[in-house]
């Protein structure tokens, strides 16, 4: 854009340490008004902790933020947000014991004669709401609402005060295409007004789609920043990881061989109800078989159910090899097939427990409480992981909450490799980690199912799905209509696919 | 989302649209209903069994008799809304109540008095708040440190029963306003105000807000840009002043002061505000609930007395109840998580 607009937001040579390491070293950034801007890097770039500096949630240790020109210091959140710098969070943060009006309205609620008058606190939110074309009611529980819509309700708790700048971290990572697309016309309608936005994600798509400049982080120091049309996206990913294109680029899944096609495990009409019904599925030796549906569909239900971790309400599950019918998921271990939950900051880290012990606790559950395996032998073995899997720091007594989301993938993927299974089932293991770690993931996948396990392979991402599973299972609506191989699938031809039912519906 | 399309559309659902809206809107209220359905039942039980139960003068009872718990639990249920608990309430109640004791028999006026056992209730809760939120103490350990503190200045204070002999105060339970057969004092009109004020307090300002949203999740209030250091201290003050209006009120009902008075009052309120439905993990609960609560509570002990039964089966119906509800309660967020 033309250089004579003056920046709304200049960041200059921000420092921030954390103890002895230094998450942010003397970065530069601006943002201008009327621009989408895009911050680039793999998980531990910085890019948090810019962005915590930039909205009050923590102090810089060096440099300083301007705003139009005059210098701030933010002490709190709230100070940034009296600024107009307003922020959307990767982990939705509101409160699902609260209504949706009130998630909104929190904070600035109108009041008549000092009370809150609800009345305009809902007719206000329901204002907000039509602005992202969302029409729920808005005196509900927001905790009755999916994922999605929480994170819609976010933005527009963001959007309905005085906003000169906009901070969107991850925003579309539970949302799906036509969400996203409502947020991308309420972006550019944000534009127009003026409005700086730093819309952060790590689908390339999208950021390709909507942002102007890009300014790309590594190792917590400024890598540079460009245009938009002047960064091939090729450029953009050596930039972030500082590799050639050559390393980046994934290896093409080898289809199983014909010997070895040998069926593992096998589910035949599973129903969880409310979530999957008369789903059939079968498992062969080496594969990787990817899971394409949309949100709702019963993807992460049915891989609930093939590990056991939901009752099944019909149908059978056999773990072939062993002739087992895994009823729990303790059961399930015992048969070796093991489940990598979509949801790792609730259901699979353990913020306060160490890399090493993160690692080591379900191999210990399953030898049990009287035979503790002594210390040095877990240490070993999740030192091995660590290097094998390239988790980063590696250092095996950092409490795992403060890793990053790939790295924090991974040591998921350590502790269920650690138990030596057959078969791997993961929902959603590339979600919200960038594209450095995704790749890692990716090519773990890949030579996993190489060395003989099978491998059941949950994204939303379609191209994902494709790119890894040797046959696609498709999924609509709790049922399997069809099981494919990749090899004859672009991602329109799967999308048309996954979608079908909808359209009839409409 | 599909849900709610389908719902709007199609007539035969509208009933269920509507129960589906509710449940929606208002889940949280369901522990509160189950609350006055169980007064209901012992209610509706005890006229059956007696004949002649139910009167206005056992709500009259119901209400004086347990006037500090009711002042007690108003207070309780704003800490416990945060997520915390606050087991000084008791020892409080006892250090107020013998503090304004002997202050007055040693003739310092009851204008004088009742504002300093107030303020001594609120330096406690702002010692426990203070402790919670600064040190990062255990809400737990924090408010245990204030009960022996609280118990040890009553007992600083006075190691006997002291009566009370200024009219102010003794006029605060013989006064008795009738309504026909409904009577009420001066005592139990202070504790309806504590109610009405708690309620305006919680669900009208934004002090009250803040409480729910810091119970609901206070990283993400703080997020939100929510005063969450000063609203939480807050909570432990109003429990603490509450704890000093309830040690003035238990004064004048017994027209003494003790200082062992109030042994266990703490966990009496806890089992009220939870069997009135709020949760001890924060964010959902009602002062109408703790209120239905404490009458509960005080039905059971009513009904045992009129049964001629021990005493000791108060406590025992107490517990059972308690773990119907916290059961109840665990079933009801599990529920709602699976869910989203």
């Amino acid at each position: 854009m033309d250089s004579a607009v003056p920046p709304l937001v200049e960041v200059s040579g921000a420092t921030v340490r954390f103890g002895a390491e230094t998450a942010l070293s003397s970065v530069d950034f601006r943002m201008f008004p009327g621009e989408v801007h895009s911050l680039m890097g793999e998980n531990g770039a910085g890019k948090s902790t810019l962005i915590k500096a930039l909205t009050g949630a923590l102090p810089l240790d060096a440099g300083e933020v301007r705003l139009n020109g005059v210098p701030v210091r933010f002490r709190s959140p709230h100070d940034a947000q009296q600024a107009g710098i307003r922020t959307v969070y990767q982990e939705i943060d509101l409160l699902p014991n609260l209504s949706v009006a009130e998630n909104i309205m929190l904070g600035r609620e109108p009041r008549r004669f000092g009370a809150i008058d609800w009345k305009r606190v809902r007719s206000e939110a329901t204002v907000a709401l039509a602005d992202l074309g969302l029409d729920i009611d808005p005196a509900s529980q927001l905790g009755t609402h999916s994922l999605a819509v929480q994170q819609l309700v976010a933005i527009a708790r963001a959007l309905s005060t005085e906003v000169k700048v906009l901070v969107l971290d991850e925003p579309t990572s539970s949302l799906d295409l036509d969400e996203v697309a409502e947020l991308f016309r309420v972006i550019r309608e944000l534009k127009q007004r003026g409005v700086a936005i730093l819309f952060v994600s790590h689908f390339l798509d999208q950021v390709y789609e909507i942002c102007d400049r890009i300014t790309v982080l590594r190792s917590g120091s400024l890598v540079g920043e460009y245009k938009i049309q002047e960064l091939l996206r090729i450029d953009l990913v050596q930039k972030m990881l500082g590799r050639s294109p050559g390393e980046i680029a994934t290896r093409a899944p080898a289809a199983p061989t014909e010997k070895k096609s040998q069926t593992v495990l096998s589910g035949a009409g599973l129903t969880v109800r409310p979530g999957i019904a008369n789903a059939t599925i079968e498992l062969v030796e080496g594969e990787v078989l990817g899971l394409a549906g949309l949100l709702g569909s019963g993807r992460t239900e049915l891989a609930r159910a093939l590990t056991a971790v939901d009752r099944l309400d019909g149908g059978t599950l056999l773990v072939t090899a062993t002739g087992g019918s895994p009823r729990t998921p303790r059961e399930a271990i015992f048969h070796r097939v093991v489940y990598s939950p979509e949801n790792r900051r609730t259901d699979g880290i353990i913020d306060r427990l160490s890399v090493e012990e993160n690692i080591g606790l379900a191999l210990q559950a399953q030898y049990g409480v009287f035979r503790r395996i002594p210390r040095a032998r877990m240490r070993e073995l999740a030192a091995s992981w660590v290097e094998a899997l390239g988790i980063r720091p590696a250092d095996l007594s950092r409490p795992a909450g403060q890793l990053s989301g790939g790295n924090q993938q991974k040591v998921m993927l350590a502790r269920l490799l650690a138990l030596a299974p057959r078969v791997l089932v993961l929902d959603e293991p590339t979600r919200g980690i960038d594209v450095g770690a995704k790749v890692d993931v990716q090519n773990l996948v890949g030579e996993l199912a190489d060395s003989g396990l099978s491998v059941v392979f949950i994204s939303a991402e379609l191209e994902e799905v494709l790119r890894v599973g040797h046959r696609v299972a498709i999924l609509r609506d709790g049922a399997i209509v069809d099981t494919l191989p990749s090899d004859g699938l672009t991602v329109d031809s799967l999308l048309a696919l996954v979608a079908k039912p909808d359209e009839n519906a409409e | 989302m599909t849900d709610l399309k389908t719902a709007a559309t199609s007539p035969l659902s509208t009933v269920l649209g509507a129960l589906n809206t509710f449940r929606s809107r208002h889940a949280s209220w369901i522990p509160v209903f189950a609350a006055v359905l169980i007064l209901v039942v012992m209610f509706g039980f005890a006229q059956w069994w007696f004949g002649n139960f139910l009167s206005l003068r056992l709500i009259s009872a119901l209400l004086l008799d347990n006037a500090y718990l009711l002042i007690l639990a108003v207070g309780m249920t704003f800490v416990i809304l945060t997520g915390g608990i606050d087991l000084s309430v008791g020892s409080v109640m006892a250090f107020t109540g013998i503090l304004c004791a002997s202050l007055v028999s040693q003739g310092v006026p009851a204008g004088v008095a009742v504002p300093l056992m107030i303020a001594a209730g609120a330096a406690i809760g702002l010692l426990i708040g203070v402790l919670v939120h600064y040190f990062d103490v255990q809400p737990f350990i924090a408010s245990l440190v204030g009960m022996f503190l609280a118990r040890g200045l009553a007992f600083l204070v006075s190691l006997r029963s002291i009566k009370v002999e200024d009219e102010w105060i003794l006029a605060l339970q013989s006064t008795r306003f009738k309504f026909g057969d409904f009577y009420i004092t001066p005592t139990g009109i202070i504790a309806l105000v504590v109610v009405v004020v708690g309620v305006l307090l919680l669900q009208f300002t934004r002090f009250g807000r803040t409480i729910y949203a810091i119970g609901g999740n206070e990283q993400s209030a703080r997020l939100m840009g929510l005063p969450v250091v000063r609203t939480k201290i807050l909570a432990y003050v109003i429990s603490g002043v509450c704890a000093g209006l309830a040690g003035l009120v238990l004064t004048a009902y017994q027209g003494s002061g003790y200082p062992l008075n109030g042994s266990g009052a703490e966990l009496d309120t806890i089992a009220a505000v939870v069997i009135g439905g709020t949760l001890l993990t924060g964010g959902s609960g009602y002062v109408i609930g703790s209120m239905i609560g404490v009458f509960v509570y005080g039905t059971i002990a009513i009904l045992i007395n009129f049964l001629g039964a021990e005493q000791s089966w108060k406590r025992i119906i107490v517990g059972g109840l308690l773990l119907v509800f916290v059961v109840v309660q665990r079933v009801i967020v599990t529920r709602s998580s699976r869910r989203t």
